[in-house]
């Protein structure tokens, strides 16, 4: 079984987004970015079908600052091979980015394809189903658990309220993970530098990116609340005090 | 080539889902700015009940009706075929991209949601055709505006040319305003090319049944990311025993397997409507805060001034959680005495 999974970097949501100068786009200079939290479930669960069936995991991930410990990361847990696909992907779509990773992913030729289902800052759809059409293999995405069975895999894809749909896919295909089938697990920021020691990533240059089929952004802007919570301020004595007597007055109390 | 802005139905195991009139209402916004006629696009087996059109022999569609819940749609192009009867990624794309290179409608709209997005990033690609997601709401001169970044920004564009493929969220319209009493007049097309399909669906699994039913419940303690680890869970627990309250939580809590996934808000989980809602540490990320509209109030402690959340709440505290945690479980052992 040879598992390829696909893993990107987004702007950590923890820190302050700013709009660039021309207005349409996010500033990136002094963005922090991390690993897209799907891609680190798709990664999480790439590793657990390895353990449960064999097989070779390959992490593959567009260049950006940062990825060479995200990669490093993910040997750590356990990928067997490391591929960077070079190119500027800072301002990269998934249109752009799903052809450049499809043409690294098809000379790797992977049975099985894991991405996440979706990433904070996805405008032109998520990369897994755009990539899946680029590769020509059948898409699958919400997947909470995977499971590999003679050329097919049954993938447990989740519909709102709890409810989950069996799906029979034929290989090779591509999988959105929306969650893993236990937490990714963790890494000791020593286990990461001992693998660095010996792990090498293999780099790939993209061809020119191909954006086209992302719409065009003529305005970026904050987004005015129409309303805003009443703040309660002061010691946490006083906000508790003040929570109570809300408790009170709605009659939860 | 026309202005038509098509709208393909959601719905799942006989129910049509609100999304699907959330983009009828939008795409009855939209066709005030563009022109065209809103067609509602039903891909199924014996499913044309769902449209609230006239069938021989459904009761369905007289029900529908009389509830206001037809497609509010200025007619309905029904795809009827055995491999449509469940959704698949598969059968659905292929049966749709048929359709809109015969069609060319100005925008095809989906929903931003296990069916809708599994299908438009292909359709985009196969039939060479520009996609917008996360799109929230139409502008009167018929742009599209997307919110991304966790709903911490928004993007705004021309409507891409020829045909616009569009997933949506939900937010921007009232379902109400997608619904009609009046039902369309429904166009039976003959889909092909539906062989050798490489999804199936095998079986469905029930959700299961939790202890507790959080949709019901009137007061609600859920705890987001801000609890930061397995043992913080227990303060929540010790508040919402204090307060008679039950715990629940947003996706990342879920997915850590530090509660059960009966106790899920959001999207993937339940929707609830309690008397109070009090979000410890939850950033009130759209998928999130959809669930969570229909509360009477929600109270919100995070640390980021900046958290969505805060535009929801009705009470909201910068406080940290764990320095406000142990007076507030105090003061409401004092308060019931």
């Amino acid at each position: 079984m040879n598992i390829v999974v696909l893993v990107k970097l987004v702007p950590d949501l923890v820190e302050e987004l700013n709009i660039d100068p021309s207005g349409a786009a996010l500033d990136m200079s002094w963005l922090r970015l991390i690993i897209n939290e799907f891609d680190d479930h798709a990664s999480e669960e790439a590793i657990l079908l390895k353990e449960r069936g064999g097989g070779q995991v390959t992490a593959v991930a567009p260049e950006y600052e940062g990825v060479d410990e995200v990669l490093f990361t993910a040997a750590a847990r356990g990928a067997d091979r490391l591929i960077k696909i070079t190119g500027d992907f800072v301002a990269a779509n998934n249109h752009a980015l799903a052809r450049a990773c499809a043409s690294v992913i098809e000379g790797l030729q992977p049975d099985l394809v894991l991405t996440g289902v979706q990433a904070n800052n996805d405008l032109d759809g998520p990369v897994g189903p755009t990539l899946a059409e680029c590769l020509g293999m059948p898409y699958v995405g919400y997947v909470s658990g995977v499971t590999v069975n003679d050329g097919k895999v049954t993938a447990r894809k989740e519909y709102p309220g709890g409810l989950i749909a069996e799906m029979e896919v034929t290989l090779p295909a591509v999988l959105g993970i929306q969650a893993a089938e236990q937490p990714p697990r963790y890494v000791a920021v020593s286990k990461v530098r001992m693998v660095m020691k010996t792990a090498t990533i293999e780099e790939r240059a993209a061809d020119a990116l191909d954006a086209s089929g992302g719409p065009a952004v003529g305005r970026m802007f904050q987004p005015e609340a129409a309303a805003h919570a009443e703040m309660i301020t002061g010691s946490p004595d006083e906000v508790a005090d003040k929570l109570v007597s809300i408790f009170k007055e709605v009659g939860v109390l | 080539m026309s202005q038509d802005i098509f709208v393909v139905v959601e719905h799942l195991r006989g129910q049509v889902a609100d999304i699907s009139y959330v983009m009828l209402a939008a795409a009855r916004e939209l066709s005030k700015g563009i022109g065209g006629n809103v067609v509602a696009v039903l891909l199924g087996h014996k499913a044309e009940g769902l449209a609230g059109s006239p069938s021989a022999g459904s009761p369905v569609p007289a029900a529908l009706a009389q509830a206001g819940q037809c497609l509010a749609a200025d007619q309905v192009l029904y795809l009827d075929h055995p491999a449509l009867a469940d959704f698949t990624s598969d059968a659905y794309q292929k049966a749709l991209a048929g359709l809109i290179s015969e069609k060319q409608p100005r925008a095809v709209l989906f929903g931003n949601t296990s069916i809708g997005a599994d299908v438009a990033s292909g359709l985009s690609i196969k039939l060479g055709l520009p996609l917008v997601s996360s799109c929230r709401s139409f502008s009167a001169d018929g742009k599209f505006v997307s919110q991304i970044c966790g709903g911490k920004i928004m993007a705004e564009g021309d409507l891409p040319s020829p045909t616009a493929l569009v997933t949506m969220v939900p937010g921007g319209y009232k379902p109400e305003a997608g619904q009609s009493a009046q039902a369309p007049a429904l166009t039976r097309l003959e889909v092909a090319g539906l062989d050798a399909l490489r999804v199936s669906l095998t079986k469905y699994i029930e959700p299961e049944a939790g202890d507790v039913d959080i949709s019901k419940e009137p007061l609600l303690i859920a705890v987001g990311r801000g609890i930061q680890q397995q043992d913080n869970i227990q303060l929540a627990e010790d508040l919402a025993q204090a307060m008679g309250g039950v715990v629940c939580g947003s996706r990342p809590v879920i997915d850590q397997g530090w509660l059960a996934t009966s106790r899920l808000v959001g999207k993937s989980g339940k929707h609830v409507k309690p008397k109070v809602y009090l979000a410890l540490g939850i950033s009130g990320a759209p998928e999130h805060a959809e669930a969570i509209t229909d509360s009477d109030m929600i109270i919100a402690i995070n640390t980021d001034p900046k958290a969505p959340i805060f535009d929801i709440a009705k009470y909201g505290t910068e406080t940290d959680l764990f320095d406000l945690i142990d007076p507030l479980i105090e003061k409401v052992k004092a308060a019931k005495g």
